[in-house]
C-alpha cells in the first residue's frame, strides 16, 4: 500500500515545476546555512509569506528544500572556516577544519556531504515506512493522548535536552503564556490583553522565530567580532571519487550513526545532540581514537550522518501528530495552518497527494542537495567572503520583510525586535530558545486539549493516567520530567563520574 | 552574569504576577461547560513564578561570576540594534525600502567604513532587488512612503 502512495508522490515531486522549487530552496538553503544568522527556522520563516500564493505541495516543496539547504550549508562553514554555521555542526568542526588546513578540504566536504545524504536518505526511507503506521494510531487518539504526546515532547527538552532544566521549564512556560495572550477561541474572552489593542492580536510565533533565532543571533555574532579567515576549497571530481572509494569502510560508522540521528531526531532538540552522540561513539569504537581531532575523515562521517538523520525524522512527528520535532519543522507546521491544512495524521486520509509529495520530495530534495552542494562549494565559500558590514543589514532588512509580511502589521518588525533583545539576553543566560517557539506554536492545541480531556473527565487529571496509551506516554514523559534529578543519582549509586554537562540544542 | 540572572527571574516572575491577576479575573475554576479562561495560564503563571524562584536560590549558591557583557562587546551589539530600531520608526514615515537603504548605508559607512560609493551602490541594491522580489514577483506588499508614490506604486 506504501508503494503506490509514495509513486503517487513522486508524480507530483518530479514535475518541471516543483523540481524548480526544490533547486531554488537548495540554493537558498545553503546560503541561509552558510550565513551566520541567518538559520534554516529563521531562514524557513522569512521565507514563508512568499509561499502564500503557491500550491501548498509546491510551498512545503521549496521550504523543506530550504531546510534540507541549510543542513548542507552548516557543513561548509564549519570544514572551511571552523565557524559552525548550526548548532549541529559543531561537532564537525573537531575534524573537519583540522582535515581542512592540511589542503584536504575537499575530502572533508565530500566526506560531509556523502554522509548527510547518507542519513537523510535512511531517514526518509524510515518515514516512508513508519509515517502512515504512526497516522494510523494516531488517528485513534482522542484530547487526553494528544495532551499526553505534548506533554512529552516538552518533557524531551526537560528531560534531554542539556542545559539547565529548571530554565527549559521557564521558557516553555513563557511560550504557553504568550500563546494565551489575546482572544480566547473557547469563551470569547480577552486574555492579557490589559485593555492594549496591540496585544489583542496576540503574538505570531513566526515573529518570535524571526526575533529570537534571526536578530538575536546577529547580536550574538557582532559581540564576537566577526572576521572569516577560511581555508580555500579544493573541490574536483577527482577528489570526490576517491573519497567515495574511501567511504565505505566506514560502513559501520554510517549504520550507527543513522540509528542514532535517527532515534535522537524525531524526538525535540534531537540533531545537535545526536551529532555529538555519534562523534563519540565513533571515537570510541575507532581503531585509532588518538586521531580524532586532528583531522581523521570518520570524525566528520559520524556527527554528519547522525545530524541529517536527526534532521529528517524531525519532519516524522510534524506530519503524522501534528507535533513538531524542532523549530524548523514548527514553522513549516505553521506553514501548513496558513495554507489552510490541518497538521496530523488526517493528512494521510485527506491530503494524501501533499503528504506523499512532501515525502517523495525528501528523497528528490536530497539527491539534488548533494549534487548542487558538491559542484557550488566555491560559490557557497565565497558568500562568506562579503563584508559582515555588509551582510549585517541586509540580515536585518531580510527579517524585518519577514515579520512585516505576515500580518502586514508595523507593530510585528517592533515585536520582532523586542524578541531579537529577549532572545540574546535569554541565549547568554542559558534559557533555551527551541522550547519557548514550540510551546508558542502548539500553546492553543494544548490548551484545547487540555480543557477537553477535563471536560470529559469532568475535572480530574487522572483521565491522563487511566487511559491506557496516554498512560503510558504520560508515563514515559514523567520519567523524562525526573530525568535530571535521577541522572546523577543514579550515576553516583553506581560509582560513575559526574557527567558533563551537555550543550543546547540551539 | 548573577545579575543578569536575578534581574531576568525577578522580571518573569513579576510577570507571571501579571499574568496571575488577570487569569483571577478571568476565573481559573470551572465554568458551566468546563475550565474557565484563566484556569490554564494560571498554572503557567504559578509553575513559572516558582521555577523562578528556585532559579534564583540557584543563582545565589552557584550563579557564574563571569561579566554577563563587556564594554566592548555592548558597543557593537547596540550598534546593530539601535540602527534597527531607527530603521523601523523611519518604516513608519518613508516606508520600507527607503528605511533599509538608509539603515544599509549608514551601518556600512559607520562600522564597516566602506567607501561612499560602495556604500550607495549596495544600499540601492538591497532595496532595489527586495522590492523586485517582494513587491513585483511574489506580490507581497511592504509598507511604502513619499518616493515609492513618486515613482507610481
Amino acid at each position: 500500500m506504501g508503494l503506490e502512495n509514495l509513486f503517487l508522490g513522486f508524480q507530483q515531486a518530479l514535475t518541471y515545476q516543483n523540481l524548480f522549487y526544490a533547486t531554488v530552496g537548495i540554493m537558498l538553503g545553503t546560503i541561509i546555512g552558510v550565513l551566520p544568522g541567518l538559520g534554516g527556522a529563521n531562514g524557513v520563516a522569512i521565507l514563508l509569506p512568499l509561499t502564500l500564493r503557491m500550491p501548498p505541495t509546491s510551498a512545503i516543496i521549496l521550504l523543506t528544500s530550504i531546510y534540507w539547504g541549510a543542513l548542507f550549508g552548516g557543513a561548509i562553514t564549519s570544514v572551511l572556516f571552523n565557524i559552525p554555521g548550526e548548532p549541529w555542526s559543531v561537532a564537525t568542526t573537531f575534524d573537519g577544519y583540522p582535515l581542512a588546513r592540511q589542503g584536504k578540504s575537499g575530502q572533508a566536504l565530500t566526506g560531509a556531504f556523502t554522509s548527510s545524504f547518507v542519513g537523510a536518505l535512511f531517514a526518509t526511507v524510515l518515514i516512508t515506512l513508519f509515517a502512515p503506521l504512526l497516522a494510523d494510531v494516531a488517528l485513534r487518539f482522542g484530547p487526553p493522548e494528544i495532551f499526553a504526546i505534548q506533554f512529552l515532547t516538552f518533557s524531551a527538552f526537560v528531560g534531554l535536552g542539556g542545559g539547565n532544566p529548571l530554565k527549559t521549564v521557564v521558557s516553555i512556560m513563557i511560550g504557553f503564556i504568550l500563546a494565551t495572550v489575546g482572544l480566547d477561541i473557547v469563551t470569547g474572552q480577552l486574555r492579557m490583553t490589559f485593555g492594549i489593542t496591540g496585544l489583542m492580536q496576540g503574538f505570531d510565533f513566526i515573529i518570535a522565530v524571526i526575533g529570537l533565532f534571526g536578530i538575536g543571533e546577529i547580536m550574538l555574532s557582532v559581540e564576537e567580532g566577526l572576521t572569516f579567515k577560511g581555508v580555500q576549497s579544493k573541490m574536483n571530481l577527482r577528489v570526490v571519487l576517491d573519497t567515495w572509494q574511501i567511504l565505505p569502510r566506514y560502513w559501520r560508522t554510517f549504520v550507527r550513526s543513522c540509528l542514532i540521528g535517527f532515534w535522537m531526531g524525531f524526538k525535540p532538540g534531537g540533531a545537535t545532540p545526536a551529532s555529538f552522540m555519534s562523534y563519540s561513539f565513533a571515537k570510541r569504537f575507532s581503531k585509532n581514537p588518538q586521531q580524532f581531532g586532528k583531522g581523521e575523515l570518520e570524525g566528520v562521517v559520524a556527527p554528519e550522518t547522525a545530524a541529517h538523520a536527526a534532521g529528517v525524522a524531525a519532519i516524522l512527528p510534524m506530519i503524522t501528530l501534528g507535533i513538531p520535532g524542532s523549530p524548523t519543522a514548527a514553522v513549516m507546521l505553521g506553514g501548513l495552518i496558513i495554507w489552510g491544512l490541518q497538521p496530523g495524521p488526517l493528512l494521510f486520509t485527506e491530503k494524501p497527494d501533499f503528504v506523499w509529495g512532501l515525502i517523495a520530495s525528501m528523497y528528490t530534495g536530497n539527491v539534488l542537495g548533494v549534487l548542487i552542494v558538491l559542484a557550488f562549494v566555491p560559490f557557497f565559500a565565497a558568500i562568506l567572503r562579503i563584508p559582515f558590514a555588509m551582510l549585517t543589514p541586509l540580515i536585518v532588512v531580510l527579517c524585518a520583510i519577514g515579520s512585516y509580511a505576515v500580518h502586514n502589521s508595523m507593530l510585528d518588525i517592533w515585536y520582532m525586535l523586542i524578541f531579537g533583545a529577549v532572545g540574546y539576553v535569554f541565549k547568554k543566560l542559558d534559557y533555551p530558545l527551541a522550547p519557548l517557539v514550540l510551546a508558542l506554536v502548539l500553546g492553543d492545541m494544548a490548551e484545547n486539549a487540555l480543557r477537553q480531556s477535563l471536560i470529559m473527565s469532568q475535572g480530574s487529571l487522572t483521565i491522563f493516567v487511566d487511559r491506557p496509551i496516554a498512560g503510558v506516554i504520560t508515563a514515559v514523559a514523567l520519567l523524562f520530567f525526573l530525568m535530571p534529578i535521577i541522572g546523577p543519582w543514579w550515576r553516583r549509586l553506581r560509582g560513575l563520574p559526574i557527567a558533563a554537562p551537555t550543550p543546547r540544542e540551539i | 552574569m548573577r545579575a543578569a540572572d536575578y534581574i531576568t527571574a525577578f522580571v518573569l516572575m513579576a510577570l507571571g504576577g501579571i499574568v496571575l491577576v488577570d487569569a483571577m479575573r478571568l476565573g481559573i475554576g470551572w465554568g458551566t461547560d468546563g475550565p474557565r479562561s484563566g484556569f490554564f495560564p494560571f498554572w503557567l503563571a504559578l509553575i513559572m513564578i516558582v521555577t523562578c524562584a528556585v532559579i534564583f536560590v540557584q543563582t545565589f549558591w552557584r550563579g557564574s561570576r563571569e561579566v554577563f557583557v563587556t564594554r566592548e562587546q555592548l558597543g557593537p551589539v547596540l550598534k546593530v540594534i539601535l540602527p534597527a530600531a531607527a530603521m523601523a520608526l523611519l518604516t513608519h514615515f518613508v516606508g520600507l525600502y527607503v528605511a533599509a537603504a538608509l539603515y544599509t548605508g549608514s551601518y556600512m559607512r559607520w562600522v564597516g567604513r566602506h567607501s561612499w560609493v560602495s556604500v550607495v551602490a549596495v544600499a540601492l541594491a538591497i532595496s532595489v532587488i527586495s522590492f523586485l522580489i517582494f513587491e513585483l514577483w511574489f506580490l507581497v506588499p511592504m509598507p511604502k512612503g513619499p518616493v515609492e508614490s513618486w515613482l507610481g506604486y
